[in-house]
Protein backbone atom coordinates (compact mmCIF):
# COMPACT_ATOMS: atom_id res chain seq x y z
CA UNK A 1 0.00 0.00 0.00
CA UNK A 2 3.15 2.29 0.99
CA UNK A 3 4.76 1.61 -2.13
CA UNK A 4 1.73 2.50 -3.86
CA UNK A 5 1.15 5.83 -2.86
CA UNK A 6 4.93 6.15 -3.11
CA UNK A 7 4.34 5.78 -6.66
CA UNK A 8 1.53 7.59 -7.11
CA UNK A 9 3.00 10.57 -5.79
CA UNK A 10 5.78 10.29 -7.59
CA UNK A 11 3.73 10.35 -10.66
CA UNK A 12 2.35 13.28 -9.30
CA UNK A 13 5.73 15.08 -9.03
CA UNK A 14 6.35 14.25 -12.43
CA UNK A 15 10.04 12.88 -12.02
CA UNK A 16 11.41 9.22 -10.39
CA UNK A 17 15.24 9.64 -9.79
CA UNK A 18 14.93 5.87 -10.47
CA UNK A 19 13.30 6.24 -14.17
CA UNK A 20 16.38 6.45 -16.55
CA UNK A 21 17.82 3.60 -14.73
CA UNK A 22 15.04 1.71 -15.05
CA UNK A 23 15.18 2.17 -18.45
CA UNK A 24 18.49 0.98 -19.06
CA UNK A 25 18.31 -1.78 -17.45
CA UNK A 26 14.93 -2.62 -19.87
CA UNK A 27 17.32 -2.31 -22.53
CA UNK A 28 20.06 -4.40 -21.12
CA UNK A 29 17.93 -6.81 -19.44
CA UNK A 30 15.75 -7.31 -22.87
CA UNK A 31 18.70 -7.58 -25.43
CA UNK A 32 20.53 -10.25 -22.90
CA UNK A 33 17.09 -11.61 -22.66
CA UNK A 34 16.55 -12.06 -26.61
CA UNK A 35 19.95 -13.03 -26.66
CA UNK A 36 19.91 -15.85 -24.57
CA UNK A 37 16.59 -17.17 -26.34
CA UNK A 38 18.06 -17.21 -29.46
CA UNK A 39 21.05 -19.26 -27.80
CA UNK A 40 18.45 -21.97 -26.90
CA UNK A 41 16.73 -21.88 -29.82
CA UNK A 42 19.52 -22.57 -31.46
CA UNK A 43 20.84 -25.12 -29.36
CA UNK A 44 17.83 -26.97 -29.82
CA UNK A 45 17.60 -26.21 -33.33
CA UNK A 46 21.53 -28.03 -33.53
CA UNK A 47 20.33 -30.93 -31.18
CA UNK A 48 17.88 -31.81 -32.92
CA UNK A 49 19.51 -32.22 -36.73
CA UNK A 50 22.49 -33.72 -34.78
CA UNK A 51 20.17 -36.52 -33.59
CA UNK A 52 18.45 -36.86 -37.01
CA UNK A 53 21.88 -37.24 -38.69
CA UNK A 54 22.38 -40.32 -36.50
CA UNK A 55 18.76 -41.67 -36.20
CA UNK A 56 17.39 -43.25 -39.34
CA UNK A 57 15.36 -43.15 -41.52
CA UNK A 58 17.77 -41.88 -43.65
CA UNK A 59 17.78 -40.09 -47.68
CA UNK A 60 21.20 -41.53 -49.23
CA UNK A 61 20.17 -39.56 -52.47
CA UNK A 62 20.08 -36.48 -50.49
CA UNK A 63 22.97 -36.76 -49.07
CA UNK A 64 24.76 -37.78 -52.04
CA UNK A 65 23.66 -34.59 -53.73
CA UNK A 66 24.78 -32.49 -51.07
CA UNK A 67 28.06 -34.55 -51.13
CA UNK A 68 28.60 -33.24 -54.35
CA UNK A 69 26.85 -29.73 -54.23
CA UNK A 70 28.93 -28.51 -51.12
CA UNK A 71 32.22 -30.75 -51.72
CA UNK A 72 32.96 -31.15 -55.58
CA UNK A 73 31.46 -28.11 -56.51
CA UNK A 74 33.33 -25.76 -53.91
CA UNK A 75 36.88 -27.23 -54.89
CA UNK A 76 37.40 -24.58 -57.59
CA UNK A 77 36.94 -21.49 -54.81
CA UNK A 78 38.64 -23.04 -52.27
CA UNK A 79 41.53 -24.49 -54.63
CA UNK A 80 41.94 -20.70 -55.92
CA UNK A 81 42.32 -19.47 -52.63
CA UNK A 82 44.75 -21.96 -51.29
CA UNK A 83 46.77 -21.58 -53.97
CA UNK A 84 47.01 -17.72 -54.50
CA UNK A 85 46.96 -17.22 -50.63
CA UNK A 86 50.15 -19.73 -50.52
CA UNK A 87 52.05 -17.57 -53.31
CA UNK A 88 51.08 -14.79 -51.31
CA UNK A 89 52.78 -16.08 -48.09
CA UNK A 90 55.75 -17.46 -50.22
CA UNK A 91 56.43 -13.72 -51.71
CA UNK A 92 55.40 -12.04 -48.61
CA UNK A 93 57.74 -14.34 -46.44
CA UNK A 94 60.59 -13.71 -47.92
CA UNK A 95 60.40 -10.21 -47.87
CA UNK A 96 60.33 -10.40 -44.29
CA UNK A 97 62.41 -13.81 -43.87
CA UNK A 98 65.76 -11.64 -46.31
CA UNK A 99 66.04 -9.06 -43.89
CA UNK A 100 67.40 -11.80 -41.17
CA UNK A 101 68.87 -13.77 -43.64
CA UNK A 102 66.59 -16.35 -43.17
CA UNK A 103 65.46 -17.03 -46.06
CA UNK A 104 65.30 -21.08 -45.01
CA UNK A 105 62.28 -20.71 -43.20
CA UNK A 106 60.24 -20.03 -46.04
CA UNK A 107 58.88 -23.58 -46.86
CA UNK A 108 58.50 -24.13 -43.26
CA UNK A 109 56.65 -20.83 -42.73
CA UNK A 110 54.06 -21.74 -45.91
CA UNK A 111 53.33 -25.08 -44.53
CA UNK A 112 52.34 -24.34 -41.32
CA UNK A 113 50.38 -21.51 -41.97
CA UNK A 114 48.26 -23.16 -44.84
CA UNK A 115 47.98 -26.26 -43.05
CA UNK A 116 47.43 -25.09 -39.32
CA UNK A 117 45.47 -21.82 -39.85
CA UNK A 118 45.24 -20.29 -43.72
CA UNK A 119 43.49 -23.43 -45.33
CA UNK A 120 41.09 -24.57 -42.85
CA UNK A 121 39.42 -20.70 -42.37
CA UNK A 122 40.22 -19.16 -45.40
CA UNK A 123 37.93 -22.53 -47.01
CA UNK A 124 35.48 -22.27 -44.49
CA UNK A 125 34.86 -18.68 -45.52
CA UNK A 126 34.94 -19.16 -48.93
CA UNK A 127 32.21 -21.79 -48.01
CA UNK A 128 30.16 -20.10 -45.65
CA UNK A 129 29.77 -17.73 -48.71
CA UNK A 130 29.34 -19.77 -51.18
CA UNK A 131 27.19 -22.63 -49.33
CA UNK A 132 25.69 -21.44 -46.20
CA UNK A 133 24.13 -18.20 -48.23
CA UNK A 134 22.45 -21.53 -50.84
CA UNK A 135 21.73 -23.51 -48.17
CA UNK A 136 19.82 -20.87 -46.62
CA UNK A 137 18.40 -19.23 -49.47
CA UNK A 138 17.40 -22.96 -51.11
CA UNK A 139 15.60 -23.61 -47.47
CA UNK A 140 14.11 -20.41 -46.73
CA UNK A 141 12.38 -20.28 -50.03
CA UNK A 142 11.15 -23.98 -49.40
CA UNK A 143 9.80 -22.69 -45.84
CA UNK A 144 8.01 -19.99 -47.24
CA UNK A 145 6.58 -20.88 -50.52
CA UNK A 146 5.03 -24.05 -47.77
CA UNK A 147 7.44 -26.70 -49.63
CA UNK A 148 8.67 -27.52 -45.56
CA UNK A 149 4.93 -28.16 -44.62
CA UNK A 150 3.97 -30.02 -47.65
CA UNK A 151 6.95 -32.34 -46.70
CA UNK A 152 5.37 -32.76 -43.66
CA UNK A 153 2.01 -33.78 -44.68
CA UNK A 154 3.58 -36.25 -47.06
CA UNK A 155 4.57 -37.98 -43.91
CA UNK A 156 8.77 -36.88 -44.33
CA UNK A 157 10.63 -35.00 -41.61
CA UNK A 158 11.94 -31.90 -42.73
CA UNK A 159 15.26 -32.04 -40.35
CA UNK A 160 15.86 -35.85 -42.29
CA UNK A 161 15.45 -35.09 -45.75
CA UNK A 162 17.04 -31.63 -45.65
CA UNK A 163 18.58 -30.58 -42.69
CA UNK A 164 20.32 -33.71 -41.84
CA UNK A 165 21.92 -34.63 -45.58
CA UNK A 166 23.07 -30.51 -45.28
CA UNK A 167 25.22 -31.13 -41.89
CA UNK A 168 26.27 -34.26 -42.78
CA UNK A 169 27.93 -33.34 -46.11
CA UNK A 170 29.33 -30.06 -44.90
CA UNK A 171 30.88 -31.68 -41.70
CA UNK A 172 32.72 -34.45 -44.08
CA UNK A 173 33.31 -32.49 -47.34
CA UNK A 174 34.96 -29.64 -45.54
CA UNK A 175 37.86 -31.83 -44.22
CA UNK A 176 38.58 -33.31 -47.69
CA UNK A 177 38.55 -29.85 -49.42
CA UNK A 178 40.75 -28.48 -46.81
CA UNK A 179 43.09 -31.11 -47.29
CA UNK A 180 42.94 -30.67 -50.89
CA UNK A 181 43.59 -27.05 -49.97
CA UNK A 182 46.53 -28.32 -48.29
CA UNK A 183 48.36 -29.82 -51.34
CA UNK A 184 48.06 -26.56 -53.47
CA UNK A 185 48.71 -24.05 -51.28
CA UNK A 186 51.87 -25.99 -50.38
CA UNK A 187 52.17 -25.81 -54.49
CA UNK A 188 51.52 -21.95 -54.70
CA UNK A 189 54.31 -21.30 -52.19
CA UNK A 190 56.62 -24.21 -54.12
CA UNK A 191 55.96 -22.28 -57.27
CA UNK A 192 56.63 -18.79 -56.35
CA UNK A 193 60.11 -20.19 -54.12
CA UNK A 194 61.40 -22.34 -57.49
CA UNK A 195 60.66 -20.00 -60.23
CA UNK A 196 60.07 -16.09 -59.03
CA UNK A 197 62.59 -16.78 -55.96
CA UNK A 198 64.89 -18.96 -57.44
CA UNK A 199 64.75 -21.56 -54.29
CA UNK A 200 66.47 -25.33 -55.45
CA UNK A 201 63.46 -27.56 -55.45
CA UNK A 202 64.76 -30.43 -53.82
CA UNK A 203 65.42 -28.20 -50.35
CA UNK A 204 62.54 -26.37 -50.37
CA UNK A 205 60.57 -29.64 -50.65
CA UNK A 206 62.72 -31.24 -47.75
CA UNK A 207 62.46 -28.76 -45.72
CA UNK A 208 58.53 -28.22 -46.36
CA UNK A 209 58.66 -32.54 -45.08
CA UNK A 210 61.43 -31.63 -41.95
CA UNK A 211 58.94 -29.16 -40.51
CA UNK A 212 55.31 -30.68 -40.81
CA UNK A 213 54.33 -33.05 -38.53
CA UNK A 214 50.95 -34.89 -38.46
CA UNK A 215 49.40 -32.69 -36.21
CA UNK A 216 49.83 -29.84 -38.44
CA UNK A 217 47.62 -31.37 -40.85
CA UNK A 218 45.49 -33.20 -38.74
CA UNK A 219 44.27 -29.85 -36.39
CA UNK A 220 43.70 -28.15 -39.69
CA UNK A 221 41.40 -31.31 -40.68
CA UNK A 222 39.46 -31.45 -37.16
CA UNK A 223 38.93 -27.42 -37.36
CA UNK A 224 37.71 -27.72 -40.84
CA UNK A 225 35.13 -30.43 -39.88
CA UNK A 226 34.00 -28.05 -37.10
CA UNK A 227 33.66 -25.34 -39.74
CA UNK A 228 32.06 -27.53 -42.09
CA UNK A 229 29.28 -28.43 -39.45
CA UNK A 230 29.01 -24.70 -38.33
CA UNK A 231 28.50 -23.33 -42.21
CA UNK A 232 25.68 -26.03 -42.47
CA UNK A 233 23.88 -25.57 -38.83
CA UNK A 234 23.70 -21.69 -39.57
CA UNK A 235 22.58 -21.97 -43.61
CA UNK A 236 19.89 -24.58 -42.08
CA UNK A 237 19.38 -22.64 -39.22
CA UNK A 238 18.74 -19.39 -40.47
CA UNK A 239 16.93 -20.76 -43.67
CA UNK A 240 13.94 -22.76 -41.84
CA UNK A 241 12.98 -19.80 -39.54
CA UNK A 242 13.05 -17.22 -42.56
CA UNK A 243 10.10 -14.80 -41.92
CA UNK A 244 8.08 -14.50 -45.43
CA UNK A 245 8.86 -13.06 -48.41
CA UNK A 246 11.69 -11.88 -50.45
CA UNK A 247 13.14 -9.53 -47.23
CA UNK A 248 12.76 -12.81 -45.07
CA UNK A 249 15.04 -14.91 -47.06
CA UNK A 250 17.26 -12.39 -47.90
CA UNK A 251 17.85 -11.54 -43.98
CA UNK A 252 18.27 -15.45 -43.73
CA UNK A 253 20.89 -15.74 -46.25
CA UNK A 254 22.69 -12.38 -44.88
CA UNK A 255 22.54 -13.73 -40.84
CA UNK A 256 23.49 -17.27 -42.58
CA UNK A 257 26.74 -16.21 -43.63
CA UNK A 258 27.48 -13.52 -41.33
CA UNK A 259 27.12 -15.83 -38.46
CA UNK A 260 29.18 -18.50 -40.02
CA UNK A 261 31.85 -16.57 -41.11
CA UNK A 262 32.21 -15.12 -37.21
CA UNK A 263 31.56 -18.40 -35.50
CA UNK A 264 34.59 -20.22 -37.79
CA UNK A 265 36.84 -17.55 -36.47
CA UNK A 266 35.58 -17.54 -32.75
CA UNK A 267 35.75 -21.51 -32.93
CA UNK A 268 39.05 -21.30 -35.08
CA UNK A 269 40.41 -19.44 -31.72
CA UNK A 270 39.51 -22.11 -29.37
CA UNK A 271 40.43 -25.24 -31.22
CA UNK A 272 43.69 -23.72 -31.68
CA UNK A 273 43.90 -23.05 -28.14
CA UNK A 274 43.04 -26.97 -27.40
CA UNK A 275 45.40 -28.09 -30.08
CA UNK A 276 48.33 -26.21 -29.09
CA UNK A 277 48.13 -25.22 -25.66
CA UNK B 1 -23.53 -3.75 -32.81
CA UNK B 2 -20.42 -5.21 -31.29
CA UNK B 3 -18.54 -7.84 -32.30
CA UNK B 4 -19.00 -9.92 -28.85
CA UNK B 5 -22.99 -9.20 -29.20
CA UNK B 6 -22.94 -10.66 -32.12
CA UNK B 7 -21.13 -13.66 -31.55
CA UNK B 8 -23.15 -13.90 -28.64
CA UNK B 9 -26.45 -13.85 -30.69
CA UNK B 10 -25.05 -15.65 -33.60
CA UNK B 11 -24.49 -18.56 -30.80
CA UNK B 12 -28.23 -18.38 -29.91
CA UNK B 13 -29.45 -18.23 -33.68
CA UNK B 14 -26.68 -21.84 -34.60
CA UNK B 15 -27.63 -24.75 -35.86
CA UNK B 16 -24.48 -25.89 -34.64
CA UNK B 17 -25.15 -28.46 -31.49
CA UNK B 18 -28.15 -30.27 -33.41
CA UNK B 19 -25.50 -30.84 -36.65
CA UNK B 20 -23.30 -32.10 -34.07
CA UNK B 21 -25.53 -34.58 -32.60
CA UNK B 22 -26.87 -35.63 -35.79
CA UNK B 23 -23.09 -36.53 -36.67
CA UNK B 24 -22.49 -40.40 -37.84
CA UNK B 25 -19.29 -40.63 -37.01
CA UNK B 26 -16.61 -37.72 -35.84
CA UNK B 27 -13.58 -37.92 -37.98
CA UNK B 28 -11.92 -34.32 -37.01
CA UNK B 29 -13.16 -33.21 -33.50
CA UNK B 30 -11.76 -29.70 -32.37
CA UNK B 31 -12.83 -28.16 -29.06
CA UNK B 32 -11.60 -25.43 -27.04
CA UNK B 33 -8.73 -24.72 -29.38
CA UNK B 34 -6.77 -21.51 -28.27
CA UNK B 35 -3.76 -20.47 -30.38
CA UNK B 36 -1.73 -17.13 -29.76
CA UNK B 37 1.17 -15.55 -31.50
CA UNK B 38 2.93 -12.99 -28.99
CA UNK B 39 0.38 -10.59 -28.28
CA UNK B 40 -2.26 -12.27 -31.30
CA UNK B 41 -4.60 -13.87 -30.08
CA UNK B 42 -5.62 -16.03 -33.51
CA UNK B 43 -8.00 -18.67 -32.56
CA UNK B 44 -10.02 -18.27 -29.07
CA UNK B 45 -11.67 -21.33 -28.31
CA UNK B 46 -12.56 -22.88 -31.62
CA UNK B 47 -15.21 -25.86 -31.44
CA UNK B 48 -15.29 -27.64 -34.77
CA UNK B 49 -16.18 -31.36 -36.15
CA UNK B 50 -16.02 -32.54 -39.46
CA UNK B 51 -18.18 -35.96 -40.15
CA UNK B 52 -16.51 -38.58 -41.94
CA UNK B 53 -16.50 -38.62 -45.28
CA UNK B 54 -18.31 -35.66 -45.56
CA UNK B 55 -17.13 -32.02 -46.46
CA UNK B 56 -16.45 -29.07 -44.84
CA UNK B 57 -15.90 -25.67 -45.75
CA UNK B 58 -14.46 -23.25 -43.49
CA UNK B 59 -15.03 -19.26 -44.70
CA UNK B 60 -13.89 -16.08 -42.93
CA UNK B 61 -11.87 -13.27 -43.79
CA UNK B 62 -8.49 -12.97 -44.00
CA UNK B 63 -6.38 -13.07 -40.91
CA UNK B 64 -9.62 -14.60 -38.94
CA UNK B 65 -7.47 -17.91 -37.81
CA UNK B 66 -8.73 -19.99 -40.81
CA UNK B 67 -4.94 -21.34 -41.83
CA UNK B 68 -3.83 -21.45 -38.11
CA UNK B 69 -6.56 -23.89 -37.57
CA UNK B 70 -6.20 -25.98 -40.64
CA UNK B 71 -1.84 -25.76 -39.45
CA UNK B 72 -3.22 -27.13 -35.57
CA UNK B 73 -5.32 -29.95 -36.85
CA UNK B 74 -2.03 -31.07 -39.46
CA UNK B 75 0.24 -30.54 -36.62
CA UNK B 76 2.35 -28.02 -38.55
CA UNK B 77 1.65 -25.38 -35.63
CA UNK B 78 1.21 -27.03 -31.89
CA UNK B 79 -2.22 -25.23 -30.10
CA UNK B 80 -1.62 -23.38 -26.75
CA UNK B 81 -4.28 -25.39 -24.98
CA UNK B 82 -7.67 -27.32 -26.38
CA UNK B 83 -8.05 -30.48 -27.88
CA UNK B 84 -7.97 -32.22 -31.03
CA UNK B 85 -9.07 -35.72 -32.12
CA UNK B 86 -8.80 -37.10 -35.30
CA UNK B 87 -10.82 -40.64 -35.44
CA UNK B 88 -11.46 -39.61 -31.53
CA UNK B 89 -7.48 -40.07 -31.26
CA UNK B 90 -6.79 -37.14 -29.16
CA UNK B 91 -3.55 -35.39 -31.62
CA UNK B 92 -1.75 -33.01 -28.88
CA UNK B 93 0.95 -34.88 -27.18
CA UNK B 94 1.88 -37.16 -30.59
CA UNK B 95 5.75 -38.36 -30.62
CA UNK B 96 7.30 -37.21 -33.85
CA UNK B 97 7.00 -41.18 -34.94
CA UNK B 98 3.56 -41.37 -34.16
CA UNK B 99 2.92 -37.75 -35.95
CA UNK B 100 4.62 -39.28 -39.05
CA UNK B 101 1.73 -41.93 -39.10
CA UNK B 102 -0.57 -40.30 -38.27
CA UNK B 103 -0.03 -37.68 -41.28
CA UNK B 104 -0.32 -40.87 -43.88
CA UNK B 105 -4.43 -40.42 -43.59
CA UNK B 106 -3.42 -36.85 -44.96
CA UNK B 107 -3.84 -34.92 -48.05
CA UNK B 108 -3.23 -31.37 -48.36
CA UNK B 109 -3.26 -28.94 -51.13
CA UNK B 110 -1.86 -25.82 -50.62
CA UNK B 111 -2.53 -22.30 -51.29
CA UNK B 112 0.20 -22.01 -54.09
CA UNK B 113 0.83 -25.91 -54.36
CA UNK B 114 3.63 -26.03 -52.76
CA UNK B 115 5.23 -28.24 -55.42
CA UNK B 116 9.20 -28.86 -54.98
CA UNK B 117 10.69 -27.04 -57.64
CA UNK B 118 13.80 -29.22 -57.82
CA UNK B 119 11.49 -32.54 -58.68
CA UNK B 120 9.79 -33.27 -61.81
CA UNK B 121 5.99 -33.21 -62.53
CA UNK B 122 5.70 -36.89 -61.47
CA UNK B 123 8.16 -37.06 -58.17
CA UNK B 124 5.78 -34.55 -56.85
CA UNK B 125 2.88 -36.66 -57.25
CA UNK B 126 4.91 -39.88 -55.91
CA UNK B 127 6.76 -38.20 -53.54
CA UNK B 128 4.49 -39.31 -50.46
CA UNK B 129 4.64 -42.42 -52.17
CA UNK B 130 8.23 -43.17 -52.66
CA UNK B 131 9.30 -40.48 -49.82
CA UNK B 132 6.67 -41.18 -47.40
CA UNK B 133 5.60 -45.04 -47.74
CA UNK B 134 8.84 -46.08 -49.60
CA UNK B 135 7.13 -47.38 -52.55
CA UNK B 136 9.22 -48.86 -55.45
CA UNK B 137 9.84 -45.33 -58.21
CA UNK B 138 8.90 -47.62 -60.95
CA UNK B 139 5.03 -48.36 -59.49
CA UNK B 140 4.88 -44.83 -57.66
CA UNK B 141 5.31 -42.98 -61.14
CA UNK B 142 2.69 -45.21 -62.95
CA UNK B 143 0.48 -44.49 -59.76
CA UNK B 144 1.75 -40.61 -60.24
CA UNK B 145 0.76 -40.44 -64.02
CA UNK B 146 -2.59 -41.95 -63.27
CA UNK B 147 -3.32 -38.98 -60.99
CA UNK B 148 -2.02 -36.61 -63.30
CA UNK B 149 -4.49 -37.78 -66.25
CA UNK B 150 -7.42 -38.06 -63.51
CA UNK B 151 -6.91 -33.93 -62.92
CA UNK B 152 -6.88 -33.60 -66.43
CA UNK B 153 -3.22 -33.06 -67.37
CA UNK B 154 -1.48 -34.70 -70.42
CA UNK B 155 0.77 -37.52 -69.36
CA UNK B 156 3.30 -35.23 -70.98
CA UNK B 157 3.66 -33.24 -68.28
CA UNK B 158 4.71 -35.51 -66.10
CA UNK B 159 8.40 -34.87 -66.91
CA UNK B 160 8.30 -30.84 -66.70
CA UNK B 161 9.14 -28.90 -63.92
CA UNK B 162 6.63 -26.51 -61.84
CA UNK B 163 8.28 -23.76 -62.76
CA UNK B 164 6.75 -24.77 -66.54
CA UNK B 165 2.99 -25.29 -65.37
CA UNK B 166 0.77 -22.15 -65.55
CA UNK B 167 -0.63 -21.59 -61.88
CA UNK B 168 -3.56 -23.79 -62.65
CA UNK B 169 -1.86 -26.47 -64.13
CA UNK B 170 0.39 -26.07 -60.61
CA UNK B 171 -2.65 -26.61 -58.59
CA UNK B 172 -4.25 -29.64 -60.36
CA UNK B 173 -0.34 -30.85 -59.70
CA UNK B 174 -0.65 -30.01 -56.32
CA UNK B 175 -4.29 -31.98 -56.18
CA UNK B 176 -2.73 -34.56 -57.53
CA UNK B 177 -0.10 -35.07 -55.27
CA UNK B 178 -2.55 -34.45 -52.57
CA UNK B 179 -4.96 -37.28 -53.44
CA UNK B 180 -1.73 -39.46 -54.94
CA UNK B 181 -1.64 -41.88 -51.63
CA UNK B 182 -5.15 -41.75 -51.59
CA UNK B 183 -5.49 -40.40 -48.07
CA UNK B 184 -8.51 -40.41 -45.57
CA UNK B 185 -8.79 -36.82 -44.59
CA UNK B 186 -8.31 -34.26 -47.62
CA UNK B 187 -7.23 -30.55 -46.41
CA UNK B 188 -7.69 -27.65 -49.03
CA UNK B 189 -5.87 -24.15 -48.44
CA UNK B 190 -7.91 -21.32 -50.49
CA UNK B 191 -8.16 -23.96 -53.52
CA UNK B 192 -9.22 -21.00 -55.96
CA UNK B 193 -7.41 -18.27 -55.09
CA UNK B 194 -5.50 -16.97 -57.58
CA UNK B 195 -7.61 -18.37 -60.62
CA UNK B 196 -9.84 -17.34 -63.19
CA UNK B 197 -13.03 -18.40 -62.59
CA UNK B 198 -13.41 -21.30 -64.92
CA UNK B 199 -10.38 -22.43 -63.74
CA UNK B 200 -11.38 -21.96 -60.13
CA UNK B 201 -14.90 -23.86 -61.25
CA UNK B 202 -12.46 -26.54 -62.91
CA UNK B 203 -10.69 -27.04 -59.89
CA UNK B 204 -14.01 -26.93 -57.69
CA UNK B 205 -15.16 -29.77 -60.09
CA UNK B 206 -11.95 -31.84 -59.37
CA UNK B 207 -12.04 -31.61 -55.67
CA UNK B 208 -15.79 -33.11 -55.56
CA UNK B 209 -14.80 -35.86 -58.19
CA UNK B 210 -11.74 -36.78 -56.00
CA UNK B 211 -13.18 -36.23 -52.77
CA UNK B 212 -16.31 -38.69 -53.72
CA UNK B 213 -14.09 -40.91 -55.70
CA UNK B 214 -11.80 -41.95 -52.59
CA UNK B 215 -14.92 -41.58 -49.93
CA UNK B 216 -13.00 -39.17 -48.37
CA UNK B 217 -13.47 -36.30 -45.68
CA UNK B 218 -12.55 -32.97 -46.37
CA UNK B 219 -11.64 -30.09 -44.69
CA UNK B 220 -11.06 -26.67 -46.70
CA UNK B 221 -10.93 -23.06 -46.23
CA UNK B 222 -11.62 -20.64 -48.40
CA UNK B 223 -12.94 -16.86 -48.65
CA UNK B 224 -14.27 -17.73 -52.16
CA UNK B 225 -18.34 -18.25 -51.81
CA UNK B 226 -18.37 -20.15 -55.08
CA UNK B 227 -16.24 -22.37 -54.26
CA UNK B 228 -17.71 -22.81 -50.65
CA UNK B 229 -21.22 -23.76 -52.03
CA UNK B 230 -20.13 -26.26 -54.71
CA UNK B 231 -17.45 -28.22 -52.69
CA UNK B 232 -19.07 -28.25 -49.32
CA UNK B 233 -21.87 -30.58 -47.71
CA UNK B 234 -21.49 -28.34 -44.58
CA UNK B 235 -19.87 -24.69 -44.03
CA UNK B 236 -18.58 -23.36 -41.04
CA UNK B 237 -18.07 -19.32 -40.62
CA UNK B 238 -15.05 -18.35 -38.37
CA UNK B 239 -14.40 -14.78 -37.16
CA UNK B 240 -12.12 -13.48 -34.33
CA UNK B 241 -10.70 -17.00 -33.76
CA UNK B 242 -14.44 -18.61 -33.30
CA UNK B 243 -16.68 -20.44 -34.86
CA UNK B 244 -19.48 -18.18 -34.74
CA UNK B 245 -21.83 -20.54 -37.21
CA UNK B 246 -21.96 -23.91 -38.41
CA UNK B 247 -24.93 -25.53 -40.77
CA UNK B 248 -25.20 -26.77 -43.86
CA UNK B 249 -24.47 -25.77 -47.33
CA UNK B 250 -28.68 -25.28 -48.30
CA UNK B 251 -28.71 -23.16 -44.68
CA UNK B 252 -26.46 -20.73 -45.40
CA UNK B 253 -28.68 -18.07 -47.32
CA UNK B 254 -30.89 -18.14 -43.78
CA UNK B 255 -28.71 -18.20 -41.19
CA UNK B 256 -30.42 -15.39 -39.53
CA UNK B 257 -26.60 -14.58 -38.74
CA UNK B 258 -25.43 -11.03 -39.57
CA UNK B 259 -21.97 -12.02 -39.94
CA UNK B 260 -22.66 -14.75 -42.42
CA UNK B 261 -25.13 -12.99 -44.24
CA UNK B 262 -22.74 -9.79 -44.49
CA UNK B 263 -19.86 -12.33 -45.67
CA UNK B 264 -21.71 -14.32 -48.05
CA UNK B 265 -23.13 -11.09 -49.89
CA UNK B 266 -19.93 -9.35 -49.54
CA UNK B 267 -21.26 -6.32 -47.87
CA UNK B 268 -18.75 -3.76 -46.61
CA UNK B 269 -21.81 -2.46 -43.84
CA UNK B 270 -22.37 -4.42 -41.39
CA UNK B 271 -20.87 -6.35 -37.59
CA UNK B 272 -17.88 -7.00 -39.59
CA UNK B 273 -15.83 -3.72 -40.16
CA UNK B 274 -12.42 -3.75 -42.19
CA UNK B 275 -11.16 -2.20 -38.53
CA UNK B 276 -11.56 -5.72 -37.43
CA UNK B 277 -10.44 -8.02 -40.09
CA UNK B 278 -7.11 -8.60 -38.66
Amino acid sequence: MQAASQTLETKKSGFNPLTPLLDVCTVLGSGILSFLEATGRLAAFTGQAVGHCFAPRFFPAQIARQLIDIGYYSLPVVGMTALFTGMVLALQSYTGFTRFNAESAIAGVVVLSITRELSPVLAGLMVAGRVGAAIAAEIGTMRVTEQIDALRTLSVNPFKYLIAPRVIAGTLMLPILVLTGDIIGVMGGYIVSIYNLGFSPVSYLSQTWDVMQNIDVVSGLAKAGVFGFIVAIMGCYHGFNSKRGAQGVGSATTNAVVSASILILIFNYLLTQIFFS
Amino acid sequence: MTAQSGTAQASENTPQDNVVADLPTEKIAMKGVYKAFGNNHVLQGADLVVPKGKSLVVIGGSGTGKSVMLKCILGLLHPDSGSIKIDGQETADLSTQDRDDLMRKFGMLFQGAALFDSLKIWENVAFGLVQGRGMKKKQAREIAVEKIRAVGLRAEVADLYPAELSGGMQKRVGLARAVAADPEIIFFDEPTTGLDPIMADVINDLIVEQVKGLGATALSITHDMASARKIADHVAMIYEGRIIWHGSVEELDNSGNPYVDQFIHGRADGPITSGQVR
